[in-house]
């Protein structure tokens, strides 16, 4: 498939691995943090990793918007269809994330609540103007790639007069968190989790340039080169974070030059601009409370707001004890770290969020560290059968 | 004993909707029967009336299997939940090597459904079994409140009988075997998602939907010896593999650049951010058998309409953990695990 393939192409991939191998120094390691869930899946869906040299290593950043919904949020969702009656469109990787008590949308859906599946805020639409009886709530989740959609969205509700339509808004950002990471104690003052450098996001860039990594890079010394998704951007991209490393410089490089400017797409800033204003503080699973790094709807839109319209409250709800998601969305903890993983919790019957989505660290490590590492695996299942 | 009398008009066809009194067991599930299934069905033994199919069965092992039809919706380019409820059991009957030689069919209807469209699931069903060569002998007819259905589902069974030296089994892989598939994946799941009602797509791709029973027929004959046979549908390739892989006790290693692919599939696929891997199929099948048989084997599928794209997708190699892997076109490998849950598009 044309503009697609292209980047796909395993002979550019054998050479580009040739590069990596050559120019990375195999005096030291290279930790190289990807974001977003998208590179992530690309890593694993091409076998990107087997082709790096064994000191060139990917972190597996937080870049993936279910895995980071506090339960507290879902929690809310739930209740918005079950105590107010509410029908609730979601996209359906937050099907089966895990709320409290072990319940999620799914289970809430199977127990009567009218629970729905959307591809996009525009069929929560069309159910609104469909079933005018009902309330109709968009579960809106992600970073500053869904953002504008539902920008429009609920600029046009309000154009239409669609009274019956509200957002249930958890729109996050992306460079608050990635500073929020390396401002851990974990990160700072232990040094436990060595990340030098990341491969910043493309979609998110894509909307709001590549300006906003440049305090970042500078302030916390690591290079931060833009990467599309195709698996060969990810290699060409990791060369660039090594390249820097070498060379001791600590940029904002773009490798998706494609479609990434340092401006970004200036018409859908503005867009997000006259809906959204910044939260003070928002909770991330993992990440814990992190300031302004998140949006909620202006009060001209007031009444497309569900938090408003039903008067939500904030509920902060523990992760499962014991459950390292944390640390792990923080790179600190690998999967295999945690004494949950593959024992109690897995993608069946997932316990924390990295496990549910195919984006999420553990989920991917369930698949490739089983296999990886089957000795161990093996010997995990017998542990948590005894 | 009363003697029936003629109905007072017919079924309207054209307008008319099935209502509670056609599942009560009355003149009108009578008239429904005899007027819509019976008449298009068309075949000797349905037609006595009775409630069970009596037939004389050949020697042999015979084989049985029953599959329930949900689709949503039930009608997509390339066929319609009759074709499909018809060609999805034969096959599972075929995937034992098998000849299948009786149909039975049982519907629940979703009351007003409209008797046009019945009429129209029908006329396929009777389609398909003809061209099968395989007669619906027998079947049942329920109706369900409105809102206790989704329009109408099907189930059928069939029935059918292997050839002597055939032993065809999901726990035959052994290490050293290749894996073949009959032609190119997941068509039927995108023609599927092309039509739902949230996700309507511009595409001229068709549902594969097909009987698989003539082109095995022509497999066991050029190879009796094959290991094993499965049609990849709900949950595709990636699933059967994982199936078989893990009956067998054995791993797989498959070759992305191997599996047939039609451009238009792919880049619904990538729109939509689904592994075709994972994507049903309706009219492929995946042979299991010795590496030495494969080139008779695929030379045999060839020769028939339905595997003229046939050919070796993978090998069959020693794993007691039963991984799937795949060389991937990139250059790299990566496990085709189980799915777990539905595959879901993904939004970032």
């Amino acid at each position: 498939m044309k503009f697609v393939d292209e980047f796909r192409n395993g002979d550019l991939a054998k050479r580009l691995a040739a590069s990596i191998t050559r120019e990375a120094d195999t005096g030291r390691a290279y930790h190289v943090m990807e974001f977003c869930g998208g590179h992530t899946h690309a890593i694993f869906r091409y076998g990107v990793q087997d082709l790096m040299p064994a000191n060139v290593q990917f972190v597996h950043g937080p870049g993936c918007p279910v895995c980071v919904l506090p339960i507290g949020r879902i929690d809310n969702a739930i209740e918005l269809a079950e105590r107010h009656g509410a029908t609730v469109c979601t996209y359906g990787d937050m099907m089966r994330v895990p709320a409290s008590e072990r319940r999620s949308l799914i289970k809430a859906k199977a127990a009567g609540a009218d629970i729905r599946m959307v591809y996009s805020i525009r069929d929560a639409m069309r159910i609104a103007r469909e079933e005018p009886q009902r309330e109709v709530v968009f579960f809106a989740i992600g970073f500053e790639t869904t953002t504008p959609p539902t920008a429009v969205a609920v600029r046009d509700a309000q154009a239409e007069g669609l009274r019956n339509f509200s957002v249930f808004c958890n729109h996050v950002l992306t460079p608050p968190a990635i500073q929020s990471i390396m401002q851990t104690p974990d990160v700072r003052e232990h040094g436990t989790v060595a990340i030098d450098g990341f491969l910043g996001p493309a979609h998110v860039s894509a909307v709001i340039g590549s300006r906003p990594y440049e305090p970042f890079a500078a302030e916390y010394k690591r290079p931060v080169v833009i990467a599309g998704f195709e698996p060969l951007d990810v290699m060409q991209a990791t060369l660039m974070v090594i390249r820097q490393l070498n060379e001791q410089r600590h940029e904002v490089e773009n490798e998706y030059v494609r479609v990434v400017t340092r401006e970004g797409n200036l018409k859908a800033q503005a867009l997000v601009a006259e809906v959204f204003e910044l939260r003070e503080s928002f909770e991330w699973r993992g990440l814990g409370e992190v300031p302004s790094s998140a949006l909620r709807i202006k009060d001209a839109y007031s009444e497309f707001d569900a938090e408003k319209r039903f008067a939500l409250g904030t509920r902060k709800v523990r992760d499962a004890k014991s459950c390292e998601c944390p640390s792990i969305l923080r790179g600190a903890k690998k999967p295999t770290d945690c004494k949950l993983f593959g024992t109690v919790c897995t993608p069946e019957s997932p316990i924390g969020s990295c496990m549910v989505s195919s984006e999420g660290a553990c989920a991917a490590y369930w698949t490739y560290g089983r296999f990886r590492q089957s000795g161990d695996g093996t010997q995990r299942h017998k542990e948590a059968a005894a | 004993m009363t003697i029936m009398t003629r109905f007072s008009s017919r079924l309207d066809v054209r307008s008319g909707a099935v209502d509670m009194t056609h599942g009560a067991g009355g003149r009108a599930t009578a008239q429904l029967i005899s007027e819509l299934f019976v008449q298009h069905f068309d075949n000797p033994i349905l037609a006595l009336g009775n409630d069970q199919a009596t037939f004389d069965v050949p020697a042999g092992r015979l084989v049985m299997s029953t599959d329930g039809h949900v689709i949503s919706p039930l009608f997509f380019p390339g066929g319609d939940i009759g074709s499909l409820a018809v060609h999805g059991t034969l096959n599972d009957v075929a995937m034992s090597g098998a000849r299948p030689l009786y149909l039975s069919a049982g519907f629940i209807i979703e009351e007003g459904f409209p008797l046009a469209d019945l009429a129209r699931i029908a006329a396929s069903m009777a389609t398909a079994a003809r061209e099968a060569g395989v007669p619906i002998v027998t079947g049942d007819t329920k109706v369900v409140e409105k809102g206790k259905g989704d329009g109408v589902f099907i189930t059928t069974t069939g029935i059918g009988v292997v050839p002597d030296g055939v032993d065809i089994s999901g726990d035959k892989a052994q290490p050293g075997d290749a894996i073949i598939c009959s032609g190119s994946i997941g068509e039927h799941g995108v023609a599927i998602l092309s039509k739902r009602a949230n996700l309507e797509f511009e595409t001229e791709i068709c549902s594969d939907t097909a009987a698989l029973h003539g082109l095995v027929a022509d497999m066991v004959s050029a190879v009796p010896a094959i290991h094993c046979l499965r049609d990849p549908t709900r949950g595709g390739v990636a699933t059967t593999l994982n199936e078989l892989a893990q009956q067998s006790k054995v791993g797989m290693r498959i070759v992305e650049k191997a599996i047939g692919l039609k451009p238009e599939v792919h880049a619904a696929c990538e729109l939509l951010g689904l592994d075709p891997l994972y994507v049903a199929n309706e009219g492929k099948l995946i042979a299991i058998c010795a590496a030495e048989d494969a080139p008779l084997l695929i030379e045999a599928m060839r020769a028939h309409p339905l595997g003229r794209e046939a050919g070796i997708i993978g090998s069959v190699i020693a794993d007691a953990n039963g991984f799937v892997q795949m060389e991937t076109e990139f250059g790299g490998s990566r496990i085709v695990d189980w799915l777990t849950g539905e595959q879901l598009p993904r939004i970032c």
